[in-house]
């Protein structure tokens, strides 16, 4: 029961920055495909730094857990601290043994964030191409 | 049932504890009898079939064949009547792909909320030509509608395709019934058996099918063997085209085949159709309906000792199929059990609008098979045990 330590029953349990944004500047939901559970992010940015940072949907605790540690973790981060975060950013940030199978779930707040800065960005005229903000499970 | 030394991977330890394998819906494990066979067959026979004129190929195209006719006598059919494909995905698929030429505006296909994503997503496919999908509901039990087939089945459907046995609810559909419902507004009868064929004796007559689509590797065979029984092709446009399937090809035209094997283009799994013939000799030995009596057994030991852990979805007659849910997340539930050594299946199980339909995210599934036992159904009762207590 490695995966299981304190630290992510305690995040999944009490998620922290779990919430909505009434206007935020990036907004984007995703789902993960092994088992349709879906989270959503919310962002206010400014002076391109994360100045706020939401999620809604509640996964398994590994995603949850995941999620909410990440929230943490780029609450004052420049986008493009964020956009260099990888698998294996997250998976430090767990301090868990993960097992390959559940990559998708450890991984899915990490994607669905990049996606909304992705989104964030299009939106204001930027010239950035999807595949740059797609996290690598592999 | 005494079978289990038959069964290499079962001696084997997963996280320091003996395999308890309860994933028996999404693949069964093997018995050394048909691994031994697939072994025999490239050490001894191994050659194209139907084509050479050897020795090596007169004996791989009777492998070949033998199994073709220890299938049709197991499902009560003619052996021009069975065509192997790669998988129950793929004999559906030959039959939507060949609906999409035949059918158009004004047809209707009716399908039910409780099929897998391979009886649903090549059916979506004729939505393009605008034919309508129609979906029969289930009720509280898990059961179909069956009123529902009634008032959906009408002179404009031309197709109607049904799971015999859900792999998530394990519910047994009344086939019959159906397929009297749809001859008698002259629709076609396809029923999935990839739930029902390795768990019960199948008689395709009593069903009244038109076409049953079911898969080797979920009883006992390798993988990438499926079949499609077919009781009349003429309409059947083949999915694959290439060689084999031909009597006379010129530059711009080409004659098919006779059955079956217009329906077999290119080089099949001959191997594993070879195992495969081992693996219903197997299961013939063994006897589907004591097979069918050991699963309906585990299935009423495990449902009283889960009764009040968990939440069982399905409560009908059903197949040797348990899916729950419990205070903890499918996922969560199957990662923690397999630190037991403990294999269950979690997640939408290839059954999303299923999942939508009992409003679960997902669900976790533990499956038997006729090697399973009630030890190992109350270590996954202490399993599950413990997975309660870490999120309480």
């Amino acid at each position: 029961m490695d995966m299981y330590e304190e630290v992510i029953l305690e995040h999944y349990k009490n998620p922290q920055n779990h919430g909505k944004i009434d206007q935020p500047s990036a907004d984007r939901e995703e789902y993960n495909p092994l088992c349709g559970d879906k989270v959503r992010i919310q962002l206010i940015i400014k002076d391109d730094k994360i100045e706020d940072i939401r999620f809604q949907g509640r996964g398994c605790a590994i995603s949850t857990a995941s999620t909410s540690l990440l929230t943490q973790h780029v609450k004052g981060k420049t986008l493009a601290e964020v956009k260099k975060l990888d698998k294996d950013d997250i998976v430090k940030l767990l301090g868990v043994d993960v097992n390959p199978t559940r990559f998708k779930c450890v991984l899915l707040g990490l994607k669905t964030l990049k996606l909304a800065i992705y989104q964030y960005l299009i939106d204001h005229k930027k010239h950035v191409e999807e595949k740059e903000f797609k996290v690598s499970d592999a | 049932m005494e079978v289990r030394d038959d069964f290499p991977i079962l001696k084997r330890k997963v996280n320091g504890k003996t395999l308890v394998y309860l994933d028996n819906a999404a693949t069964t494990q093997k018995p050394k009898q048909v691994i031994d066979k697939v072994s025999e067959y490239y050490k001894e026979h191994n050659a194209n079939i139907h084509r050479g004129i050897h020795k090596l190929s007169e004996e791989a195209t009777n492998e070949f064949e033998e199994t073709r006719k220890k299938i049709a006598k197991l499902i009560g059919a003619k052996e021009d009547e069975v065509v192997f494909t790669r998988s129950t995905t793929e004999s559906l698929n030959t039959l939507a792909y060949s609906s999409l030429r035949s059918l158009g505006e004004g047809d209707e296909v009716v399908l039910s909320v409780m099929e897998h994503h391979s009886n649903i997503v090549p059916w979506q496919m004729l939505q393009e030509k605008g034919v309508k999908l129609n979906f029969v509901d289930i009720n509280p039990d898990g059961t179909l509608k069956m009123e529902q087939f009634e008032e959906l089945i009408n002179k404009n459907t031309k197709i109607v395709s049904i799971v015999h046995a859900s792999n998530v609810l394990g519910t047994i559909n009344p086939i019959a019934d159906i397929s009297k419902i749809a001859h008698d507004n002259n629709a076609i009868m396809i029923v999935d058996g990839a739930q029902s064929v390795p768990n019960m004796k199948i008689d395709v007559k009593k069903l009244g099918c038109d076409f049953l689509a079911f898969s080797g590797h979920k009883m006992l065979g390798p993988t990438g063997v499926g079949i499609l029984y077919g009781n009349n092709f003429d309409n059947v446009e083949p999915f694959l085209r290439g060689g084999e399937m031909i009597r006379e090809v010129s530059l711009r035209e080409a004659k098919w085949n006779d059955m079956p094997w217009k329906m077999e283009a290119g080089t099949p799994n001959i191997a594993g159709v070879a195992g495969f013939g081992e693996a219903i000799a197997y299961l013939e030995r063994t006897g589907l309906s004591k097979i069918r009596k050991h699963e309906t057994e585990l299935v009423k030991y495990a449902t009283k000792k889960l009764e009040d852990l968990v939440t069982i979805y399905g409560n009908a007659d059903k197949t040797g199929v348990v899916s729950f849910s419990m205070n903890a997340h499918p996922h969560d539930v199957a990662s923690l059990v397999d630190s037991e050594g403990i294999a269950i299946r979690s997640g939408h199980m290839c059954a999303q609008p299923l999942m939508d339909r009992l409003e679960v995210p997902a669900l976790s599934r533990a499956s038997f098979y006729l090697y399973n036992t009630k030890e190992e159904i109350d270590k996954l009762v202490t399993a599950l045990e413990k997975v309660q207590k870490v999120f309480e």
